[in-house]
């Protein structure tokens, strides 16, 4: 009984031991052979992803190697490390293509692909990934409607004409809305700006509902409303650290 | 294999025992991707080979697996079929994969695939057992094509949106836009949607079985039935 219940056991583990090594060889076979492919593919879907909001124009080196790991950073909402890509032109820093997160959409995080040029304007920004409701928050996708490209050539208000500059408090003296790390503005005073010069303001960056000048789409406001903020924080990201962001060489990956 | 055991197996798989309105198994992936044409397709295909290709690695093998150490053995043999396809789709049809994304890896989970098996495959030659995965499959991309197809139309006034996915940018002209200008109905896309337009193709597939009964009350029945599936507590 013993000895027939040891040689089963025994012939069983052998039996599992030698299906799993062939599954495993054939796993590493497959693996081994779509390797490069793979790697191939996420970097085209990037490339294509980044050529599609940094203009051919504006850059002649390899995007896609010239990175720079970016820590978490509450301006950007990311929760871990993030890699940007620098764009150049004749060894120029030309635009930056970062990632940011909007952490309050309809139904969680919105992913976000932004890209800054060198002197602040906004080249382009492309959602990556988010959850909002299908029909109705999901035009937000460049593949749903062209809201995303309304974001294209603004730019933070400069104060002086000259250097772009973020009020790290509002500045005006508005009341600090709550919950909110952004320097507060009321609604109302961007309604001034209506000569639309793409200059915005910090009261500027909102929907049109909250006296802002980005659309929106009715029935679906806080989707808007989240990638608004979030492209927002990312300029201050950037022109906080500009220098920081374009300062190693490219590093080899 | 007689062709008419192939024709048994495939309106067994197909129609009879259908996966998606008879069985009801493997609910997750129908109610999940069904939300347009092509993403049901899809599924429903990569379903299918993996559903063909375990039959026809299992089958074999099935008088050398102990009885005991089988199920963990067929898991086995379905997961690195479902992680080779997951690699190839990775690697050719990137945007799709995308699209799928958790879906594929969870074909290994989805409960038709390992009660074919259980039921078919550790039964029957490895011929039968491929063609018996495949038409199973088939029967699931059938149901997969109707719902995506109701809730595209119902939910976007399209069909085949997404198609240069699977087949590259120059098939975007075959997507077909059913009501122009169509503001979208919220409901059939999300999930409720889904239960309430597999309800209703299962009241269809019930009717029309009525009405196909009472017309050859009597006679019998042709197809040998396959029994098979998991308890309605393991559905995925």
């Amino acid at each position: 009984m013993r000895r027939t219940l040891a040689k089963a056991s025994i012939h069983t583990a052998l039996n599992l031991t030698v299906f799993a090594l062939i599954g495993t060889a054939i796993l590493a076979f497959t693996y081994s052979q779509t390797f490069d492919r793979i790697a191939k593919s996420v970097e085209d879907e990037k490339f294509r992803l980044i050529s599609q909001i940094v203009p051919q124009a504006l850059f002649d080196n390899d995007i896609i190697k010239d990175t720079l790991q970016i820590e978490p950073d509450a301006l950007l909402g990311n929760d871990g490390v993030t890699t940007a890509y620098r764009a150049r032109l004749q060894n120029k820093p030309s635009v930056l293509v970062m990632e940011a997160v909007a952490p309050d959409g309809y139904s969680g995080k919105i992913f976000m692909l932004i890209a800054v040029k060198d002197n602040g304007t906004l080249a382009g920004v492309r959602v990556v990934a988010h959850k909002e409701t299908p029909g109705l928050g999901d035009y937000i996708e460049i593949g749903r409607s062209d809201w995303i490209k309304g974001f294209d050539g603004t730019s933070l208000a400069k104060s002086d004409g000259h250097e772009v500059v973020t009020v790290p408090d509002g500045g005006t003296g508005h009341a600090r809305l709550p919950l909110s790390n952004l320097p507060p503005a009321q609604a109302g005073e961007g309604a001034n700006a209506s000569l639309r010069d793409f200059h915005f303001k910090d009261a500027d960056w909102k929907v049109k509902k909250d006296g802002g000048q980005f659309d929106y789409m009715a029935g679906a406001t806080i989707t808007p409303r989240a990638v608004v903020k979030a492209v927002h924080k990312a300029l201050q990201y950037y022109d906080q650290h500009h220098d920081a962001l374009f300062a190693e060489k490219e590093n080899a990956k | 294999m007689t062709y008419q055991e192939f024709k048994d197996i495939l309106y067994n798989g197909v129609w009879k025992q259908n996966t998606g309105v008879v069985q009801l198994l493997g609910m997750c992936p129908i109610l999940a991707v069904s939300s347009s044409v092509v993403n049901g397709v899809s599924l429903g295909l990569a379903t299918s080979v993996v559903m063909a290709l375990s039959g026809a690695a299992i089958a074999p093998i099935r008088q050398v697996v102990p009885n005991e150490a089988r199920i963990p053995v067929f898991i086995l043999i379905i997961a690195v079929l479902v992680t080779v396809i997951q690699y190839l789709m990775n690697a050719y049809m990137y945007s799709l994969y995308i699209v799928l994304g958790i879906f594929i890896p969870l074909i290994v989970t989805n409960c038709i695939v390992l009660a074919r098996i259980e039921a078919f495959a550790a039964k029957n030659p490895p011929l039968q057992s491929a063609v018996d995965g495949f038409a199973m499959g088939l029967g699931l991309t059938a149901v997969l094509a109707v719902l995506g197809a109701v809730r595209e139309i119902f939910g976007h006034g399209t069909l085949l949106s997404g198609i240069d996915m699977a087949l590259g940018e120059s098939a975007k002209s075959l997507v077909i836009t059913v009501v122009p200008d169509y503001h979208g109905f919220l409901l059939a896309i999300l999930p409720p949607g889904a239960f309430i337009t597999l309800g209703l193709l299962i009241a269809g597939k019930n009717w029309m079985n009525l009405r196909a009964e009472r017309k050859l009350r009597g006679a019998n029945a042709v197809a040998a039935p396959v029994e098979g599936g998991c308890s309605p507590a393991s559905h995925a």
